[in-house]
C-alpha cells in the first residue's frame, strides 16, 4: 500500500515494531512543522545578523574579536554528539535498551561540554570588554548564539528526561517515538550551528 | 525607576488614576469580571465549567471557547473604536476629551486586539469547530496542544486587559515602531505588555497551526484526497502553513526589541549601531502575511457559504485551491509595500508594487468564482447569505484602493493617511469579520442544535453594512484632504464633518452589535421552534452535517468513506445520506486535562512578572512551564474508552431524530 511506504524523515523503527512507526508518523510530521517553525526563527536571527555585521559602533570587530579555534572546538564536539546519538538511534532501531542509555549519556556529556565552551567563549569576551551591550553587532552575535545555546540546553535536559523514562518505561512506543524527535531536533540544532560557523566565525577569520 | 526585589516596578501609582476616563475603564473591567465570577459562583456553576469546558480537550468546545473569547474582545476593541471615533467628531481645535497619551493607547490596543485577541480567535474557533468535521475526522491530530493553545491565547488577551487595570498599554500603535518604543521614548510598561502578549499568543497560535497541519494532511476520512477536501480545509491549510511561516517574524522582532528595553542591547536603538529598518523589515514580513492569515480562512467560509445557499456546486473548486495556494506564496513577497517612503531603492519600491498588484490577481479570480457559483443558482437569502453578498461587493472596493496604494508615487502620498485607514478596514471588515459572522450564522445550529433568530440576525446585518459604508467612506475623502493617522485632534474646519458622519457610522455599528447581542439572547429563548437536532438545517453539502447537532464527543461512530468532494451532498443525491451500521466499535478519546488552563496561567503570570520586572515570579513561572512538561511527560494514562453501548445508545437517539425530521418533511 502507498500510505506505508510515505515514511518521514527519523522514523526508524520498522526493524523491531512496525505499529509503533504508523503511530510515529503523525507525530513525528508535526514535529517536522514544528522544526520548519523553529528553522524561520534561526533564518530571521541569521538575517539580522547579516545586516548588523559591521555595525560595530566604534566597538571591536569579529575579526579582532573571534577565536576561530574555540569554534572548531564547539564544531567538533557537536558533530562528535550527533554521532553518538546517531549511534543510540541504532541501538533503539534494534531495541536495545543498554547501548542506547549509553550514547544518549555520551551525547549528554559532549552537549554540556558544547555549552561549556560556549559560556567560557562569552566569559573571555565580556572579559574584554565587548558585552552584547556594546554595538549592534555584538547584540546580534550573542542574541543569535544565546539562542542556538539555549536550545542545546533544551536537548541536555530532554536527553535526561529520556534516560529516566528509559528506566521507568522501557522501550515504550511513546518513549521510541520521543527519543526519534528529540534525535531530529539534536541533528536540526547540529545543522544550526555549521551555519553560525560558516556565516559568523569563518567570515570573520576570512577578513 | 526604582524597583524592589518582592514587586519590582509595581507599585501603587500603576492603578489608572492618571484620567478619569481610564479609571472608568478599568472600573468597568474589574467590576464586569467580578460579576461574571460572582454570577458562576452564585449559579455554582464551577464544577461543571472545569469539567465540562475548561479542562476538556474536545476540539468542537475548545473551538466554542475560542470564539466567546473573541466575541469578548470584539466588544473591547469595538468600545476603542467608539472612543477614537467620539474624540475626533469634537476634537477640532480642541482638545476632545482624551489626553493624546491616552488616545495613543487607545488606537494602540483597538489594532492590537482587533487583530490578534479578536480576528485570530475567531477564525482558530470556527476553524476548530469545522475543520475535523469536514474532514470526517474524529478529533485534531494533537488534542492537548489544542487546549494548551486555547488557553496561551486567552492568557495574551488577559494580559491587554490586564493593563488597562495595572499599569497602561502601548502608545507605539499595533506595529510598535522603534525607535519610538524603545526604552528612552517609552519609558512605560505599556510597550512591554504589548510584547508580551503577542509573544505568549504567538506560542499559542503556532501550536493551532501545527495541529491543523497535522490533522488536514493525516487526519483524513478514509479515501479523502487533497483534492477532495471542502474549500474551507484549503484555506485553513494555507492559513496555518502562513503561520509557520510567518510568525517567527512576529517573535524575533518582539523579542529583539524587549531585549533592547531590558538589556540595553542595540538592535533597533538610534545609537550602538542599532538598525530601525530590520524592525520594519522583520515585523511586515510577518505582518503582511498575517492579513492573509486572517482572511483566507474567511475565503473559505464564503466558499462554503455561498455554494449552499445557492444550492448549487462551488463554481471552479480547483481553481480556487489554487488561487488560495497563489495567495499564501505571493504574501511573502509584498511586504515592503508597508514602508515605501522609508528610503528603499525605486527598483526595489518598483518591485514590491508589482508584486502587490499581482496578488490582486488570484484575490479577483476568487470574485469571479463567488459571482459564478451565485449566477442561475436557486438563491436563498439567510444571514450567512446576506454576509456574503455585502462581502464582495464592499471587497471589491477595497481591493481597488489597494491597488491604488500599491503604486508607489501614490503611496507617497497616501501612506500614514486615513485612506490607508479606509483601504485596511475595507479589506478587513467585510473579508474578515462578515466572513465570520456569516460563519458564526452558518455553523451556530450545528454547534448547538438550533439556530439564530433571522429577524435580529437581519437587523444586525442592515446596521453593520450602512455603519462601515458610513464609518470608512469619509476616512478615504480625509485622506485625499491630506488628514494623518492617530491624530488625538487637528484643526482644519472643514475636515469636521467627514469625522463626525463616520462617528454616525460607528454608531450604528453600535446598533449592528446590540442587535447581535438581543439575538443571542432571543434565540437562545426561542430554540424550541428552531431545533433540528438531526444535524442538516441548511441543506449542507459537506460532512459536518452528516452528524447530529451537537456533534456527539466522538464526531463520528463511523469514519464515512468518501470518494468525491461534496460527499455529505453526492451522498444525499445518491439517496443514502445516512449509512447506519448495527453495531459499534468502542472508541477511545483523551480525557479531560487541567493543563490548558495551568499553562495559560504560568504564561499569564510569566507575562505579567517580566512586565513589572518581578524576577523571583518570573522563575517561578519559568520553572513551572519546565516542571509541567516533564511530569506530564511521566503520564500514562492519558486517554478513555467510550464504549460500544454508549454509542449505540447516543446514536440511535439520533436517528429517532432524523427519522422524525423524514418523516415531516414527507
Ligand atoms: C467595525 C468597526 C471599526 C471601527 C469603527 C474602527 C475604527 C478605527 C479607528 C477610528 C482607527 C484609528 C484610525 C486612526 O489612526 O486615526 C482604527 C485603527 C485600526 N483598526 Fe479599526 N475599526 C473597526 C474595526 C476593526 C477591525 C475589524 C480590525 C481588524 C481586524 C481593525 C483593525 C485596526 C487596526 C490594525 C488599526 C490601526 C491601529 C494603529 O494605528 O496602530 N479595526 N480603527
Ligand atoms: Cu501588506
Amino acid at each position: 500500500m502507498t500510505t506505508e511506504m510515505r515514511h518521514h524523515p527519523g522514523i526508524n523503527l520498522s526493524h523491531s515494531r512496525p505499529e509503533d512507526e504508523r503511530h510515529a508518523e503523525v507525530t513525528v510530521f508535526g514535529f517536522w512543522t514544528f522544526l520548519m517553525n523553529d528553522a524561520i526563527l534561526f533564518a530571521l536571527l541569521f538575517a539580522t545578523y547579516a545586516t548588523m555585521v559591521n555595525r560595530t559602533a566604534g566597538g571591536p570587530t569579529g575579526a579582532e574579536l573571534f577565536d576561530i579555534g574555540n569554534a572548531f572546538v564547539e564544531t567538533l564536539v557537536l558533530l562528535l554528539s550527533s554521532f553518538s546519538f546517531g549511534m543510540g538511534a541504532v541501538a533503539l532501531k534494534e531495541g536495545r535498551e543498554h547501548p542506547l542509555k549509553l550514547w544518549l549519556g555520551v551525547t549528554l556529556v559532549l552537549g554540556l561540554g558544547f555549552i561549556g565552551l560556549e559560556l567560557r567563549e562569552f566569559a573571555g569576551l565580556i572579559g574584554q570588554g565587548a558585552t552584547a551591550q556594546t554595538s549592534g553587532f555584538l547584540s546580534s552575535f550573542y542574541v543569535l548564539l544565546s539562542i542556538h545555546g539555549l536550545h542545546v540546553l533544551v536537548g541536555c535536559i530532554w536527553i535526561v528526561v529520556m534516560l529516566a523514562q528509559v528506566s521507568t518505561f522501557g522501550l515504550s512506543r511513546q518513549v521510541r517515538s520521543r527519543i526519534l524527535r528529540l534525535g531530529l531536533f539534536w541533528h536540526f540544532l547540529d545543522l544550526v550551528w555549521i551555519v553560525i560557523f560558516t556565516t559568523v566565525y569563518l567570515p570573520a577569520v576570512a577578513s | 525607576m526604582n524597583s524592589s526585589m518582592l514587586f519590582g516596578k509595581l507599585t501603587f501609582d500603576a492603578l489608572p488614576f492618571y484620567s478619569p476616563i481610564a479609571a472608568g475603564g478599568a472600573a468597568v473591567i474589574v467590576l464586569g469580571g467580578a460579576g461574571v465570577v460572582g454570577l458562576i459562583t452564585w449559579l455554582r456553576a464551577w464544577p461543571y465549567l472545569w469539567r465540562e469546558w475548561f479542562t476538556t480537550t474536545d476540539h468542537k468546545k475548545i473551538g466554542m471557547m475560542y470564539v466567546i473569547l473573541a466575541l469578548v474582545m470584539l466588544l473591547r476593541g469595538f468600545v476603542d473604536a467608539l472612543m477614537m471615533r467620539a474624540q475626533q467628531a469634537i476634537a477640532m481645535n480642541a482638545e476632545g476629551y482624551l489626553t493624546p497619551d491616552h488616545f495613543q493607547q487607545v488606537f494602540s490596543s483597538h489594532g492590537t486586539i482587533m487583530i490578534f485577541f479578536m480576528g485570530m480567535p475567531f477564525l482558530f474557533g470556527i476553524m476548530n469547530y469545522i475543520v475535523p468535521l469536514q474532514l470526517g475526522a474524529r478529533d485534531v491530530a494533537f488534542p492537548l496542544l489544542n487546549a494548551i493553545g486555547l488557553w496561551l491565547t486567552a492568557a495574551g488577551a488577559a494580559l491587554v486587559m490586564a493593563s488597562l487595570v495595572i499599569g497602561v498599554f502601548s502608545t507605539g500603535g499595533w506595529t510598535g515602531y522603534p525607535p519610538y518604543t524603545e526604552l528612552s521614548y517609552s519609558p512605560t510598561v505599556g510597550v512591554d505588555y504589548w510584547i508580551m502578549a503577542l509573544l505568549v499568543s504567538g506560542i499559542g497560535t503556532t501550536l493551532s497551526a501545527i495541529n491543523f497541519i497535522v490533522t488536514i494532511y493525516k487526519m483524513r476520512a478514509p479515501g479523502m484526497k487533497l483534492m477532495q477536501m471542502p474549500l474551507f480545509c484549503w484555506t485553513a491549510l494555507c492559513s496555518s502553513l502562513l503561520v509557520i511561516f510567518a510568525i517567527p517574524g512576529l517573535t524575533v522582532a518582539g523579542g529583539l526589541l524587549a531585549l533592547d528595553r531590558y538589556l540595553g542591547m542595540h538592535f533597533f536603538t538610534n545609537d550602538g549601531g542599532g538598525n530601525v529598518m530590520n524592525y520594519a523589515n522583520i515585523f511586515w514580513i510577518f505582518g503582511h502575511p498575517e492579513v492573509y492569515i486572517l482572511i483566507l480562512p474567511a475565503f473559505g467560509i464564503f466558499s462554503t457559504v455561498i455554494p449552499t445557499f445557492s444550492q448549487k456546486k462551488l463554481f471552479g473548486y480547483n481553481v480556487l485551491v489554487y488561487a488560495t495556494m497563489c495567495i499564501a506564496v505571493l504574501s511573502f513577497t509584498v511586504w515592503l509595500h508597508h514602508f515605501f517612503t522609508m528610503g528603499a531603492d525605486a527598483n526595489v519600491n518598483a518591485f514590491f508594487g508589482i508584486m502587490t498588484m499581482v496578488i490582486a490577481v488570484p484575490t479577483g479570480v476568487k470574485v469571479y468564482d463567488w459571482i459564478l457559483t451565485m449566477y442561475r443558482g436557486r438563491l436563498r437569502f439567510d444571514t450567512p447569505m446576506l454576509w456574503s453578498i455585502a462581502f464582495i461587493v464592499t471587497f471589491v472596493i477595497g481591493g481597488m484602493t489597494g491597488v491604488i496604494l500599491s503604486i508607489p508615487p501614490l503611496d507617497y502620498v497616501f501612506h500614514n493617511t486615513l485612506f490607508l485607514i479606509a483601504h485596511f478596514h475595507n479589506m478587513l471588515v467585510p473579508g474578515m469579520l462578515f466572513g465570520l459572522f456569516a460563519g458564526y450564522a452558518y455553523w451556530f445550529p450545528k454547534a448547538t442544535g438550533f439556530r439564530l433568530d433571522e429577524r435580529w440576525g437581519r437587523r444586525a446585518f442592515v446596521f453593520w453594512v450602512v455603519g462601515f459604508y458610513l464609518a470608512f467612506m469619509p476616512l478615504y475623502v480625509l485622506g485625499f484632504m491630506g488628514a494623518a493617522r492617530r491624530m488625538a485632534y487637528y484643526d482644519q474646519p472643514e475636515w469636521q464633518i467627514y469625522f463626525v458622519v463616520a462617528a454616525v457610522g460607528a454608531f450604528s455599528v453600535l446598533l449592528g452589535i446590540g442587535c447581535q447581542v438581543i439575538q443571542l439572547v432571543v434565540s437562545i429563548r426561542n430554540r424550541k421552534g428552531t431545533m433540528d437536532l438531526a444535524g442538516d438545517p441548511w441543506g449542507g453539502q459537506t460532512l459536518e452535517w452528516s452528524t447530529s447537532s451537537p456533534p456527539p464527543e466522538y464526531n463520528f461512530a463511523v469514519l464515512p468513506q468518501v470518494s468525491e468532494l461534496d460527499a455529505f451532498q453526492v451522498a444525499k443525491e445518491a439517496g443514502r445520506p445516512y449509512v447506519w451500521p448495527t453495531h459499534y466499535e468502542p472508541i477511545e478519546v483523551p480525557r479531560n486535562t487541567a493543563l490548558g488552563p495551568i499553562f495559560g496561567g504560568l504564561a499569564f503570570v510569566l507575562g505579567f512578572a517580566v512586565v513589572w520586572h518581578i524576577w523571583w515570579l518570573a522563575a517561578f513561572g519559568i520553572a513551572g512551564v519546565i516542571a509541567t512538561i516533564i511530569a506530564r511527560s511521566f503520564a500514562a494514562e492519558t486517554t478513555r474508552i467510550i464504549s460500544s453501548e454508549e454509542i449505540m445508545a447516543t446514536e440511535l437517539r439520533w436517528h429517532a431524530d432524523v427519522r422524525a425530521k423524514q418523516e415531516a418533511n414527507s
